[in-house]
C-alpha cells in the first residue's frame, strides 16, 4: 500500500510568535497576580467564613440547582449557528471573486437555514417566560 | 530551520518581546485607569464628583484599589473546587488580553499583523465565556451558578449575532486582517463603514455591549436578583482579575468599533498622528459604554435573550444579503 | 532534529498526556479543561500545517461552541465525580484489545506512506501570498460547491433535532 501524502514539516508559522507571547505574558499576568494575592493576603479562615454566600444563612441543598432546559437548546442552537457563521467567513473574503455565482450559492445556504431558525422561532424556543 | 537558526532568530523574537510586554502594561495602565474615568463620568452624569480623595481629584484612586485588593483576605467557599476556581479569572483575563495581538494602533503597527485577525478576535472572545461559565461552576454557590449560567446563554447568544455583523466589513473589504480593513477605509470621513454598514455597526454596538456584559445587558452581574452573579464567591485579587478581564474586552471592542467602522488610525485632518485618532476614537466608543450604563435601565433576561436571537440575529443575516446583493449590482 | 520536528515532538507528545488526562479525571469539568487545553493544541498544529482558517474554526467551533454545549449537559445533568471503582472495571480488557487492533492498524497503515514533499498548485507561498481565507473560500465555494450546500441541510437537520429532542421534556 502506498498513500502520497505531502510533507507537512518545512513551515513555521512565525508570524504567530508574538501571538504565542501575548499568551505566555497574559497568563503569567493572570498567575502572578493570583501568586502574590496567595503569598500577601491575610487568611483566618472559621468554618462559617467559608460557606457559599446564601444570605448569611447555612446554604440548604444541593448548590447545582436543576435549570430550565432552555439553556441547553440555546447552547445547541448556538453550535449550529456557530459553525454556519464559520462557512460564512471564507464566503465573505472571497466574495469579490466569486461573483454572481457565490452570490447564489450561499442565499441558497442562508434559505435552508432560514427554515430551520423559522421552525425553532414557530416552536417557540426562542420564548423566555 | 536548525539550532543556528533559532539563535539567529533570537534578537528578534526579544524586539517582539519586548514590543509586546509594553504594549500589554500600557493596556494594564489604560484598564486601570478606564475604572477612574467610569466612576469620574458616571459620577458627573449623576451629579456628584466621582472619587476625591486619593491624590488630586482621585487621580490615585485606582493604584489605592489595586493594592487594597492585594492584602484582601483570602476566602474560598469549603466546598468549591480549587483548580477550577483559582484558574477562572485567569483564563478572563488571558483571553481578553490577548485579543489586543491584532489590533492595528498606528499605520503599520500591529503587534501580529494576521491573516486571520477578526476571527481570532471571535475565537478569543468565544474562550472569554469560559471564565464565566466554570466560575460559576466552581463557587458552588447558588447565584454564582444561576450567573454564570445566565451570562454563558448571553454571551453565546450574542456571539453568533457579532460574528455575523462582521460579515458584511469582510464583504467590503475583502480580508480579514484588521489592518486591511483599515486601509480600505482610507480617503476621506465617508468611507468609513459605519456609513456604508450602518445595520452592521447597531448590531455590532448591541452585541459588544452583551459580549462585555454591560448595562444595560448586565444581567450576569444584576445586583438586585442575583448578588453579583458569577464572581459572587470571588474576593480580592481574583475578583480583580475579572474586573481586569471585563475591562479588557470593553478596550478590546471599543478597539474593534474604532477599526471595522471608525476607520482605525485614520481621521478627518492630516497631520495628526494615527494613534491620536485610534485613541481618540477607542475613549469615545469607551465613554459610550458609560453614557449608556448612567441611561439606561436594565433588561429583563427574557427580553435580552429574544432580543439577541428574534432581532439582532436576522438584522445580521439581513445586512448580509443586503451588502451582497449591493457588492454584485 | 529540525526546529519543525522539535515543534511537532511537542504538540504530539503534549496531546497525548492531554488527551490521557481527558479520560482519567474524575470530575468530568476537569476533563472539559484539559479538552480546552487539547483543542488549543490542535489549533497549533494546524498552524504549522499553514492552515490559518482551520485553526481559528477549530477554537470558534469546537473550543468556543460545543465544549460549552457540553458544560452545559454537565451542568444539566449535575454530574457529580466518577467512583474510583467503577473506573477500569468490566471493560477494561475490552477497552485494551479494541485499543491495541486499533495501534497495530495505525502502524501498518503509517508504515505504508511515503512522504513526498508540497505539490501542486496550493504550495505554501502561494497559499502565504493569497491569504488563507480567500483560498479556502475559492476553492469551497467553486469546486466543493455541493458538499458545502449539503453541509446546509445537515445543519437543518440539527437544529430540528435539538428542538425535538428537548421539547419532549418540557415544553
Amino acid at each position: 500500500m502506498c498513500i502520497k501524502y505531502a510533507m507537512p514539516g518545512t513551515y513555521i508559522p512565525i508570524n504567530y510568535l508574538p501571538v504565542a507571547i501575548i499568551m505566555l505574558i497574559s497568563s503569567l499576568i493572570g498567575l502572578g497576580a493570583l501568586v502574590v494575592g496567595l503569598l500577601v493576603r491575610p487568611r483566618r479562615p472559621y468554618a462559617q467564613k467559608l460557606y457559599p454566600y446564601e444570605s448569611g444563612n447555612p446554604p440548604i441543598g444541593d448548590p447545582r440547582v436543576p435549570f430550565n432546559v432552555k439553556f441547553y437548546i440555546v447552547a445547541m442552537l448556538f453550535v449550529v449557528f456557530d459553525v454556519e457563521a464559520v462557512f460564512l467567513y471564507p464566503w465573505a473574503v472571497a466574495y469579490g471573486q466569486l461573483g454572481i455565482f457565490g452570490f447564489v450559492e450561499m442565499m441558497l445556504f442562508i434559505v435552508v437555514l432560514l427554515v430551520g431558525y423559522i421552525y425553532v422561532w414557530k416552536k417557540g424556543a426562542f420564548n423566555w417566560e | 530551520m536548525s539550532l543556528t537558526g533559532i539563535i539567529a532568530t533570537l534578537p528578534e523574537t526579544l524586539v517582539i518581546f519586548l514590543k509586546t510586554f509594553i504594549a500589554v502594561n500600557i493596556l494594564m495602565l489604560h484598564i486601570a485607569y478606564v475604572v477612574y474615568f467610569e466612576r469620574k463620568v458616571i459620577g458627573h452624569m449623576q451629579a456628584r464628583l466621582g472619587p476625591m480623595r486619593v491624590g488630586w481629584h482621585g487621580l490615585l484612586q485606582p493604584i489605592a484599589d489595586g493594592v487594597k485588593l492585594f492584602f484582601k483576605e483570602d476566602i474560598i467557599p469549603s466546598s468549591a473546587d480549587k483548580p477550577i476556581f483559582y484558574i477562572a479569572p485567569v483564563i478572563g483575563v488571558v483571553a481578553a488580553i490577548s485579543s489586543l495581538a491584532v489590533i492595528p494602533m498606528w499605520d503599520g503597527f500591529s503587534i501580529a499583523d494576521l491573516n486571520i485577525g477578526l476571527l481570532y478576535i471571535l475565537a478569543l472572545s468565544s474562550i472569554g465565556s469560559y471564565a464565566i461559565i466554570l466560575s460559576g461552576w466552581a463557587s458552588t454557590s447558588k447565584y454564582a451558578f444561576i450567573g454564570s449560567l445566565r451570562s454563558a446563554a448571553q454571551v453565546i447568544s450574542y456571539e453568533i449575532a457579532m460574528g455575523m455583523s462582521l460579515v458584511g466589513i469582510m464583504l467590503l473589504a475583502g480580508s480579514a486582517s484588521l489592518s486591511d480593513i483599515v486601509t480600505a477605509q482610507q480617503g476621506g470621513v465617508f468611507n468609513w463603514f459605519i456609513f456604508k454598514q450602518p445595520l452592521a455597526f447597531f448590531v455590532f454596538v448591541m452585541a459588544a455591549i452583551a459580549e462585555t456584559n454591560r448595562a444595560p445587558f448586565d444581567l450576569p452581574e444584576a445586583e438586585t436578583e442575583i448578588v453579583a452573579g458569577y464572581f459572587t464567591e470571588y474576593s480580592g485579587i481574583r475578583f480583580g482579575l475579572f474586573f481586569m478581564a471585563e475591562y479588557a474586552g470593553m478596550f478590546i471592542m471599543s478597539a474593534m468599533a474604532a477599526v471595522c467602522f471608525l476607520g482605525g488610525w485614520s481621521g478627518p485632518i492630516p497631520g495628526v498622528p494615527g494613534i491620536v485618532w485610534f485613541l481618540f476614537k477607542v475613549y469615545g466608543f469607551i465613554f459610550f459604554y458609560f453614557w449608556i450604563r448612567a441611561t439606561l435601565p436594565r433588561y429583563r433576561y427574557d427580553q435580552l435573550m429574544s432580543l439577541g436571537w428574534k432581532l439582532f440575529i436576522p438584522l445580521a443575516l439581513a445586512n448580509i444579503v443586503i451588502t451582497g446583493l449591493v457588492k454584485i449590482l | 532534529m529540525t526546529l519543525v520536528q522539535g515543534f511537532f515532538i511537542y504538540f504530539a507528545v503534549a496531546m497525548t498526556v492531554l488527551a490521557l488526562l481527558v479520560v482519567t479525571r474524575k470530575s468530568p469539568m476537569h476533563s472539559v479543561l484539559w479538552m480546552l487545553a487539547f483543542f488549543f493544541h490542535t489549533a497549533g498544529l494546524y498552524l504549522f500545517l499553514n492552515a490559518e482558517f482551520l485553526a481559528a474554526a477549530q477554537i470558534i467551533v469546537y473550543a468556543g461552541a460545543i465544549m460549552v454545549l457540553f458544560i452545559f449537559v454537565i451542568m444539566l445533568l449535575n454530574l457529580k465525580k466518577e467512583e474510583t471503582e467503577r473506573k477500569l472495571q468490566k471493560h477494561w480488557v475490552a477497552g485494551l484489545v479494541v485499543s491495541l487492533v486499533l495501534m497495530a492498524a495505525m502502524v501498518k497503515i503509517l508504515s505504508g506512506i511515503t512522504v513526498l514533499p508540497p505539490l501542486g498548485e496550493y504550495s505554501i507561498q502561494f497559499v502565504q501570498l493569497q491569504g488563507n481565507l480567500m483560498t479556502i473560500g475559492k476553492v469551497l465555494y467553486t469546486q466543493y460547491l455541493l458538499p458545502f450546500e449539503i453541509a446546509s441541510v445537515v445543519l437543518l437537520v440539527a437544529i430540528i433535532g435539538a428542538v425535538v429532542l428537548a421539547k419532549k421534556r418540557i415544553l
